[in-house]
């Protein structure tokens, strides 16, 4: 197979497959441009490679010219035939759509791309691709130490858990460890959180279909670290792209010893697993996904005990986000100094922070922690896509809080964002601009909550029913002054009540729409 | 009528054999009997039930908890829109308003001719290129109004896919 690639002299084309791209036709634009090929007696091999992370350039073709790759962009399919006359398979730049050196388009030349350095260049699935580029290089160095100099090198990076909750992955990591160590060889799990339900954000998903062998890599390394043979992703099946292409490279891992037993011939072993969930937001809470892969209802669980102690079937098990694991392999690759170099305060490393909603310029930023929100908006996000003004941002999710442009110029940081009674999460940031009714917003908080709440306890089941009828009724006019110290009531209660975030952080954006937004609660709707 | 349609008792009972023995096998086998059926058919619960040596009742309460089974056939095309923020933020309430109002029905509903169902879904991760439908299997970016027309349109005129 690579002889036959070797001779010919084939020009490599490159169109992705992740689901934005799809999304906005790249089936076709791959299609056209086969057949562009074909009539024009031209040697091409379309590589379907992931996507840089700049969605409005999507559909964007990148061809392997001489001088290195040059892009186009948006392509349609019904752009192929003029951007093949105008000598795109020989790189020519004359094309409207020409957007040059992808890697010196500002939006990407400005970022600091650790976890995303690969994503959108090589085929996602190929070894060789991933190792000419670095991949493996983290894995071969776990490989010569012990369980203990992993975790201590992840401990020094100082990363923390990319999912939202921001626990420093280090001492999740040593505590199960440090499980069963009396014992010959302690069943021990590592779970990767693939359960990436909040809106505004898509960065899990980048990883899984544009670098998804960096993702088995970290869960690798993990399994070394803490003395774990076997590994589940437990995917959201709204993904089913991300699916398709995990397997395959799985599929190919194990084909070339970078799974399976006797791992590159060092006598470990580490087997891995795509699991899908099904469509319950609730399950990307570690306890309640832990309950969906034993094949339960996804019912949140008490803690103690923690997972890290007695998780996946009873067993000590290391339940890590897609981002947290993924930036392992770089960690040990480059060097805990070297990750921890990023950042700033007690956010250490980089962040994939997500821009989207209407955004002119919506994608995948990866900056270290510390630029302010509204730098990130100003050198990146290019506006509104409606162009109407800004007006409220929605940080961290579905729960996280609403921003004002009083709140703008807060640093990207966890503890920054903890004192303004709001959280960075999983970094997605959802743009509104001046036409959004946040009354509105607050209430589909609420709403959302009562789709979504696994229902154990009481705060979190009722108290988001009795939230969007009491968020109705201030909407309505109805005893607003009194309906008001309810709403409040009724947020402290499910703030301090609850058994999870769900119930325990709906009250984030409620109360962030009230305080920031309170206009919008005193015009009568219906 | 068509509530309780064919469905393949022999293959059903393939697919419980095949998965019954994986760790934590009760998502797996449905994932695996909706994918070939396009539903859990309500006589196939007693079958799981069985196999993993669980109650009817615990099976059941699995398969009402996850939004993604279902126990009634689907329709020939299953139409989502996303209702999460991000696409609330690009129109996505006008945009299920008009889809309601083109299909004539509402969410969770079908049409009488069983060719669409309308559902809504939070978050296709497509959050940069909002409103995100996902028709069939295929999710599709920036959906307005005159797009979602299109969508309907071409999923008319397709020949349809009948599951053998």
């Amino acid at each position: 197979m690579s002889d036959v690639k070797n001779n010919s002299v084939s020009t490599k084309v490159y169109i992705p497959r992740d689901t934005t791209s799809l999304s906005l036709g790249a089936d076709q634009v791959a299609a056209a441009l086969a057949l562009a090929a074909l009539n024009h007696s031209n040697d091409i091999e379309i590589v379907r490679n992931g996507s840089r992370g700049l969605f409005w350039l999507e559909p964007m073709v990148e061809v392997e010219t001489d001088q290195g790759r040059v892009a186009y962009g948006p392509v349609t399919k019904n752009d192929i035939d003029e951007l093949v006359n105008s000598g795109l398979f020989n790189g020519a730049q004359t094309h409207a759509l020409s957007l040059g050196d992808p890697e010196e388009i500002p939006y990407l030349k400005k970022q600091q791309r650790l976890t995303f350095a690969r994503v959108g260049v090589t085929d996602p699935v190929s070894i060789e691709a991933y190792q000419q580029h670095g991949g493996f290089v983290g894995l071969e160095k776990a490989l010569a130490q012990s369980g203990q100099a992993i975790v201590d090198a992840v401990k020094e990076s100082g990363l923390r858990g990319r999912g939202g909750a921001a626990f420093p992955a280090g001492i999740k990591w040593q505590t199960v460890h440090d499980c069963g160590l009396e014992e010959e060889s302690p069943q021990k799990y590592i779970v990767c959180n693939a359960d990436e339900g909040d809106s505004g954000t898509f960065a899990d998903r980048m990883v899984m279909e544009g670098d998804p062998l960096m993702l088995i890599e970290g869960m690798t390394i993990a399994g070394l670290a803490v003395g774990a043979e076997q590994g589940y992703i437990y995917l959201r099946s709204e993904y089913p792209v991300a699916q398709q292409i995990l397997n395959e490279a799985i599929a190919n891992a194990y084909e070339s010893g970078f799974l399976g037993n006797n791992i590159q011939d060092s006598g470990r072993n580490f087997h891995l697993e795509v699991r899908m969930g099904a469509a319950a937001y609730i399950c990307g809470e570690e306890t309640s996904l832990l309950e969906s892969l034993e094949g339960k209802r996804g019912m949140v669980r008490f803690k103690p005990p923690l997972p890290a102690i007695e998780g996946l079937f009873g067993k000590p098990t290391v339940v890590n986000n897609v981002l947290t694991l993924a930036a392992v392999p770089f960690i040990l690759a480059e060097g805990a100094k070297t990750y921890a170099d990023y950042g700033m305060g007690r956010s250490r490393g980089t962040l994939p922070f997500q821009l989207a909603g209407n955004i002119q310029q919506g994608g995948l930023v990866e900056l270290a922690f510390g630029t302010t929100l509204r730098e990130l908006l100003d050198e990146f996000g290019g506006g509104t896509a409606s162009g109407k003004p800004m007006r409220a941002i929605q940080v961290g999710g579905p729960l996280g809080a609403y921003l004002p442009e009083s709140q703008w110029d807060t640093e990207l940081d966890y503890e920054a964002f903890a004192a303004i009674d709001a959280v960075l999460g999983h970094g997605g940031i959802v743009v509104f601009d001046d036409s959004v009714d946040m009354a509105e917003q607050a209430r589909f908080s609420m709403e959302f909550c009562v789709a979504e709440s696994c229902g154990k306890c009481t705060p979190c089941r009722v108290g988001s029913t009795r939230g969007v009828e009491v968020i109705d009724k201030i909407r309505q006019g109805e005893n607003r002054a009194e309906n008001h110290i309810l709403l409040k009531d009724l947020c402290e209660t499910m703030l301090h009540g609850s058994l999870c975030a769900m119930g325990g952080m709906t009250p984030f954006p409620v109360m962030s729409a009230v305080n920031h937004f309170s206009e919008d609660f005193e015009r009568t709707t219906g | 009528m068509a509530e309780q349609a064919q469905w393949d008792r022999q293959r059903v009972s393939e697919i419980i054999h095949s998965t019954k023995s994986m760790a934590g096998a009760l998502l797996p086998m449905l994932h695996a009997i909706q994918d070939s059926q396009g539903y859990i058919p309500k006589d196939a619960v007693p079958m799981i039930a069985e196999s993993l040596n669980q109650t009817r009742a615990e099976v059941h309460g699995v398969i009402s908890f996850y939004h993604h089974f279902r126990q009634t056939p689907p329709a020939r095309k299953r139409i989502e829109i996303c209702r999460a923020e991000a696409c609330q933020a690009r129109g996505s309430r006008e945009l299920e308003a008009y889809a309601k109002e083109k299909l004539g029905i509402s969410y969770h509903g079908m049409t009488a001719s069983r060719d669409f169902s309308l559902d809504p879904v939070y978050c296709l991760g497509n959050c940069a290129c909002g409103p995100s439908v996902r028709i069939g299997d295929e999710v599709v970016g920036r959906v307005d109004k005159t797009r979602f027309d299109e969508l309907v349109d071409d999923a008319m005129t397709l020949p349809l896919e009948i599951s053998s």
